[in-house]
């Protein structure tokens, strides 16, 4: 018995090993109330319509996170900018909640002309990440809700020959600000060896321009043998090149996840068709280390930024309206800590005075 | 721009020259490749038929003017064999002579597979992917047009087939008026055709390099059109005939497929957009319901690739996957086929016509009341004429 289980028995015995404290008992706690607590992530996708993000998104998670969707025609699509639309979504596993925001990006790409159609999403992480610091730096820091963006999932396309300017645009625009992991979409329209040139296309234009994508942290040393086989090989799939969908199909007698063709049934489960499972292993086992770099590396990026912009009057009108806000509440903040200590200060003239009366 | 018009042969080593025939040529230049009377291929096998089962045949009526009282003489009533029927087999040889030429536009994103499809439908390396040395897959900045000729010939009848492909088109972030490119060709081709007729001594068989047929690409997303799709169509759908095709069919299942195609009828008809066959060219109710059923199934579904592959001890044009091979002329597959036969087997003529009869003739009316010129002021005005022989033109720096 572990001695998890016996301090949980109310068994206060003497531990074996002498000079064992007892703090290697930490994690499960913090395991224990992070179960209760939940978990929070945010996911973005960006692609050109018709790319299988809704369908890969609701293939991953096995909800339907898109009931009442109506495709728009071309006529309205031209008239459009790109929206951004965030739905929220609990998934409980075994317990453990999940509380997962999907920010879809519908009208990246359509129009004829792209030019500014990743200045909205631009906006909306860095009002994320502002919301953020504005919480952090308020006065009830208790109930912070999380809507950073922790990854985002950019999907390429299949048909090209590897990176088109729009894709490499748009990631050069956010790789400091999100998680970039690239993504093949619709991999069933290529054979093995498409799929590997591809791949290393796109990997090549990746390093050509600059671009820095997600890179999952290597296995320690520690780990185990077969974890370690798994980073490298999740390492090595880099772009995942994926099929996406919730339809059930009876192939060979079993009833599987794919896409009937008269020619054949591609299983989205099945990792020599597609990977699939090596982009959901990814998320979930990296689900941790994806938020953590959102805070380590971006948001704090983000808010030397910031603060540095937030010191001297800012040179864009719309970040002054902030500066500006941000200044007031710092004010606030001060004149309410001032009365603070003046109160605090009367009480104990008061108490002075008064002897051992009522203290407050 | 780019111009490279590599002049290949197929399989005969020779080039067709010009007047080569000798024969006689009608003075509005319908030469004899564009007969009406050989459109459809129900019509071209029952006269295969009917010519060799002699004294049998029907004479065809001329539509002729509606005062003039034609009286119709069935061969029964002839008393001998008089022999008109003949004059198809002269058509024939002649037409064999002279060769056909035709000129194909393909235009699409980078990547969807334009230049494998033209080299499948032709069976041959047509495109200029074959042709160019070391040809490398970068998305060029601007829209570049690029012509490659070739001579190809099938039981002695050779065909002058010039693919015209437009690499950049649609592959910019801003990808405003990048039809510009392609319209202005379109019009210079119309353009140099005018001008060789307008000439006081013009040429025998005057060069065609205008557009028969231009296949539009588009992406297998399963939504709808998108926003260029349609501008393109729209503004191309008046001087050329297009025929829109989806590319990479099989990332689509049969549903998807079925559904994606409804959506794209439903956005043409929406947007007023006529592809080719447009509902106004069909001449009779034969031709109709022909094209009905070919406006029914547009745009086709297809897959193209140059590997073949063994299925059933056959060895078949095919993708293959690990989970089942694709089989590009499999009707149950892919609309391969239906698009073959339709370019090449049934309409192809007919493309022609309906390039020359009604692209061709709009163009030129605009031209020539744009102008506001007869014929001689512009045959003068533009040529400088030393001796009354036609100067050549000199307006091939376009490509």
């Amino acid at each position: 018995m572990s001695q998890a289980d016996k301090m949980k028995q109310g068994q206060f015995t003497n531990p074996e090993t002498p000079g064992y404290v007892g703090f290697a008992n930490l994690p499960n706690q913090v395991h224990r109330k992070s179960v209760k607590k939940g978990f929070e992530f945010t996911l973005m996708v960006v692609g050109e319509s018709g790319l299988g993000k809704s369908t890969l998104i609701n293939s991953l998670f096995l909800t339907d996170l898109y009931p009442e969707r109506v495709i728009p025609g071309a006529a309205e699509k031209i008239e459009r900018t790109v929206q951004i639309e965030a739905s929220t979504v609990e998934i409980e596993e075994r317990g453990v909640k999940l509380r997962l925001t999907v920010v879809d990006t519908p009208g990246y790409g359509d129009a004829i002309n792209s030019q500014d159609c990743f200045s909205t999403i631009i906006s909306y992480i860095d009002d994320q990440f502002e919301r953020y610091l504005h919480d952090e730096s308020g006065l009830n820091r208790r109930h912070i809700v999380d809507n950073r963006v922790h990854c985002c999932f950019y999907f390429i396309s299949p048909l090209g020959h590897g990176l088109k300017p729009l894709d490499v645009q748009f990631m050069k625009a956010i790789h400091n600000k999100v998680n970039v992991v690239p993504v093949i979409a619709k991999a069933d329209t290529l054979t093995l060896r498409e799929r590997e040139r591809l791949k290393r296309r796109i990997l090549d234009e990746i390093d050509e321009h600059g671009i820095k994508i997600y890179h999952l942290p290597d296995a320690e040393s520690d780990e185990d043998e077969d974890f370690k086989e798994q980073t490298r090989i999740l390492k090595a799939s880099i772009p995942f090149a994926v099929v996406g969908s919730n339809q059930q199909i009876e192939a060979k007698g079993k009833k599987v996840r794919g896409r009937l063709y008269p020619w054949g049934v591609v299983e989205v489960e099945n990792p020599e068709h597609n990977d699939f499972l090596k982009l959901r292993t990814m998320l979930i086992t990296h689900m941790q280390d994806l938020q953590e770099v959102t805070q380590d590396l971006h948001y704090e990026n983000f808010r030397s930024e910031r603060l540095k912009r937030g010191g001297r009057k800012g040179p864009e009108p719309e970040e002054m309206d902030k500066d500006m806000i941000l200044q007031e509440k710092e004010a606030e903040l001060r004149r309410m800590q001032e009365m603070i200590a003046k109160m605090q200060a009367q009480m104990q003239k008061q108490g002075d005075g008064e002897g051992d009366g009522p203290h407050v | 721009m780019e111009e490279s018009d590599t002049n290949k042969t197929g399989v005969v080593g020779t080039e067709r020259e010009d007047g080569g025939t000798g024969g006689e040529q009608t003075a509005n230049m319908n030469t004899a490749n564009s007969l009406k009377e050989d459109k459809t291929p129900s019509e071209k096998e029952t006269r295969r038929e009917q010519e060799t089962e002699e004294g049998q045949t029907q004479v065809e009526v001329c539509r002729s003017v509606p005062d003039l009282q034609l009286s119709i003489i069935r061969d029964s009533d002839l008393f001998g064999y008089v022999g008109i029927e003949a004059v198809l087999e002269q058509m024939k040889l002649k037409t064999i002579k002279a060769g056909f030429e035709f000129n194909i536009m393909v235009v699409g994103q980078s990547g969807l597979g334009k230049s494998t499809l033209v080299n499948t439908l032709f069976k041959s390396k047509v495109s200029r992917k074959s042709c160019t040395a070391n040809y490398e897959e970068k998305i060029s900045k601007t829209v570049k047009l690029h012509s490659v000729t070739h001579l190809i010939e099938e039981k002695g009848v050779k065909m002058k087939l010039t693919v015209i492909d437009t690499p950049g088109f649609g592959d910019q972030i801003n990808n405003k008026n990048c039809w510009e490119p392609i319209t202005t060709y379109i019009n210079e081709q119309y353009e140099k055709y005018l001008r060789e007729e307008l000439h006081v001594n013009r040429k025998k068989r005057i060069p065609d390099t205008r557009v028969h047929c231009c296949i539009y690409f588009l992406p297998p997303t399963g939504h709808r059109l998108r926003p260029i799709d349609v501008e393109f169509m729209r503004r191309l759908g008046t001087i050329v005939s297009i025929v829109p095709v989806i590319a990479k069919a099989d990332t689509l299942t049969i549903e998807e497929r079925l559904e994606f195609k409804e959506r794209i009828r439903q956005d043409l008809a929406s947007n007023g957009i006529h592809v080719y066959p447009q509902k106004e060219y069909d001449e009779d109710p034969e031709e109709f319901i022909l094209n009905e059923r070919i406006r029914g199934n547009i745009p086709f579904a297809v897959v193209g690739t140059d590997k073949e592959h063994n299925v059933n001890g056959n060895n078949v044009l095919g993708r293959k996957t690990k989970w089942g091979i694709v089989e590009v002329e499999n009707v149950a597959h892919c609309e391969f086929v239906n698009l073959r036969d339709l370019l090449i087997r049934s309409h192809l003529q007919d493309l022609k016509d309906v390039t020359n009869n009604v692209h061709y003739e709009t163009y030129r009316v605009q031209r020539l009341n744009e102008s506001n010129m007869t014929f001689s002021e512009l045959g003068f005005s533009t040529w400088p004429l030393e001796n009354g022989t036609g100067a050549r033109c000199d307006s091939d720096s376009h490509l």
